[in-house]
């Protein structure tokens, strides 16, 4: 529940620190930033979701069969 | 399903057509640098910046976005055409990238078209996979689903292996020269166009997965499958569990063992361009049939036993193992012979002035074990006797028992992808029911494969920025993820063979 937002705090200061006008590596540049941050926002809050359910403990029973789902 | 009639025609037709898009994405990867000379030139901004859209919107945006398009699609209209579409995108955009004249012929509409393209291949691709594997396993009989999918795991390392030795061949026939800076480049993607009308031909002649034709029949398809694979909580809790608990860890150990790999035996152990392709295309062929083996086995043993302990061994074993990778090709722990040492210099006006002169030396150093190294040292020195830019290039041609010791790790790792993704096919289709299947497995895994798997290049480089890392440090980012996914996938997998997947 905790790595989602952990990850894009991660990724929004290593944006912040790695972009550079000087710099000729992707890292340095704005758009590979922009493209995997937008990306991986709604995955983190996937993963937040996924960690709730789990401690919930929806998990604990998995559908024997599509008549659950 | 209970017979395998027939199967075999559905498995070629699936798989065929798979690897042939999985062959159109890979050779724009490994032509990249030919690439961006014709149509992206560094010194052109705009030209610079949809080269890097081209680079990360193709797999990272679009591959998903094009599992949500052409899942949704498969599940209303059907299994059969929505793959035959992404066939024909897939091939139309490779073979007309190969058409495309360069920057220096049309300027700004080079990169533009080639940018489009490139999507239109990222679309397709995440549009494929889950038709070939849902149609595959439709057809199956429940007691050997493992097996006849896992013919179309087997189809994205063969597509590597297919663009590599079209790669070289073509390169050998016209030449080095040709290739990189004529048009022989452009042979591996007009070259598509026969393998895509191949692959439409046999693809026509198949017919509706027999489960999809029959919900069609009774009216029970899905009326909105976007809605009811993300919408609805039961179904988007299986689609959480198979995104972080098996693709995600998949797509980095996938990522990792097959193309990190190649880029770290080119690049961080400097082995020769062709030696090392060659490295490679040996592993992959020696390691393919365990798809197949692994895809059997998981219908004895169970899915989730096997793919967890592919996510064990990557995590256990990848730094040692691309640690030995780095100390086969170092020459400091070779025995050089000194005698055989061979050195050349050359100088002459550098190319497109009056004035500078280019000087090159190069040395040829020679091992005990059969290694040779190539140092070429290049400096500009203008007329003035000002050092301008001064360029080394190291490469490393191993010896016979280095370079078999190198084909070993490289086969030991694409072990640890079989394992991974030999099962998975069968896995995802067995998670999710008909109406929707094709949507809700197509989206984890190419998230797992394109995002996760993906960023495995752009996190290592990340990571090795940071003070006191070594050339080994960009691995803790697959290693983390495969951790995690492993952690997860212990929790919450069932290791259950799903029965029936005709509900």
């Amino acid at each position: 529940m905790l790595i989602g937002p952990l990850v894009i705090f991660l990724l929004m200061h290593s944006a912040i620190k790695n972009i550079d006008a000087h710099g000729k590596a992707d890292i340095n540049k704005p758009l590979p930033w922009l493209i995997i941050i937008t990306i991986f926002t709604p995955i983190a809050v996937g993963m937040m979701i996924f960690g709730w359910y789990a401690w919930k403990g929806e998990y604990d029973h998995l559908p024997a069969s599509s008549e659950e789902l | 399903m209970s017979s395998t009639k027939g199967i075999w025609k559905v498995i070629t037709a699936s798989s065929v057509g798979t690897l042939i898009e999985w062959y159109d994405f890979y050779i724009f990867g490994s032509l990249s640098t030919i690439i961006a000379s014709k149509f992206f030139p560094s010194s052109n901004p705009t030209a610079a910046l949809l080269s890097t859209l081209a680079t990360f919107a193709a797999g990272f945006i679009v591959r998903p976005f094009g599992a949500l398009v052409f899942g949704r699609l498969g599940d209303l209209i059907g299994r059969k055409y929505t793959f035959l579409l992404t066939l024909v995108l897939m091939g139309g955009s490779t073979f007309l990238i190969g058409c495309v004249p360069a920057y220096a012929t049309i300027g700004g509409w080079a990169p533009v078209l080639v940018l489009l393209l490139r999507l239109l291949q990222g679309l397709a691709l995440g549009g494929e996979y889950g038709g070939a594997a849902t149609y595959v396993a439709e057809h199956a009989p429940a007691n050997r689903r493992g097996y006849f999918t896992s013919w179309i795991q087997t189809t994205a390392t063969l597509g590597l292996f297919l663009s590599l030795i079209v790669i070289l061949g073509i390169r050998r026939a016209v030449g080095v020269e040709e290739f990189t800076t004529g048009n022989g480049w452009r042979y591996p993607f007009l070259l598509s166009i026969i393998l895509v009308v191949v692959s439409i031909f046999i693809r026509l002649r198949m017919n509706e997965s027999p489960l999809f034709a029959k919900l069609k029949a009774e009216g029970k398809t899905s009326v909105n499958p976007l809605k009811e694979s993300f919408g609805h909580k039961a179904n988007f809790k299986m689609v959480l569990i198979a995104l972080f608990g098996a693709t995600m860890g998949q797509g980095v150990i996938w990522y990792t063992s097959q193309f990190y790999a190649q880029t770290f035996i080119l690049t961080k152990c400097a082995v020769e361009y062709e030696q090392a392709n060659t490295i490679i295309l040996i592993a992959l062929v020696a390691v393919t049939p365990f798809f197949v083996a692994f895809g059997s086995l998981s219908d004895k043993i169970g899915r989730k036993n096997i793919i967890l302990v592919g996510l064990l061994l990557g995590v256990l074993l990848y730094r040692p193992l691309f640690k030995q990778l780095y100390n086969t090709a170092d020459v400091t722990q070779k025995s050089i012979i000194a005698d055989e040492t061979k050195i050349d210099y050359k100088a002459e006006l550098a190319k497109g002035s009056m004035t500078d002169s280019l000087h090159t030396t190069t040395v040829l150093n020679f091992f005990s074990d059969g290694s040779r190294q190539k140092i070429v040292t290049t400096q500009k020195i203008a007329a003035s006797g000002e050092k301008l830019n001064l360029e080394v290039k190291k490469e490393i041609l191993l010896g016979e028992r280095s370079r078999w010791i190198m084909i070993g790790i490289i086969a030991l790792m694409v072990l640890f992808v079989t394992m991974v993704y030999g099962p998975i096919a069968a896995y995802l289709v067995e998670l999710f029911p008909t109406r929707i299947r094709y949507t809700s497995m197509s989206l984890p895994y190419h998230i797992g494969n394109g995002v996760f798997g993906g960023l495995v290049p752009f996190i290592a480089l990340l990571i090795t920025t940071i003070p006191g890392t070594d050339y080994l440090s960009g691995l803790w980012y697959p290693i983390g993820v495969a951790t995690l996914s492993l952690i997860i996938g212990s929790l919450y997998l069932t290791n259950k063979i799903d029965k029936t997947v005709d509900d």
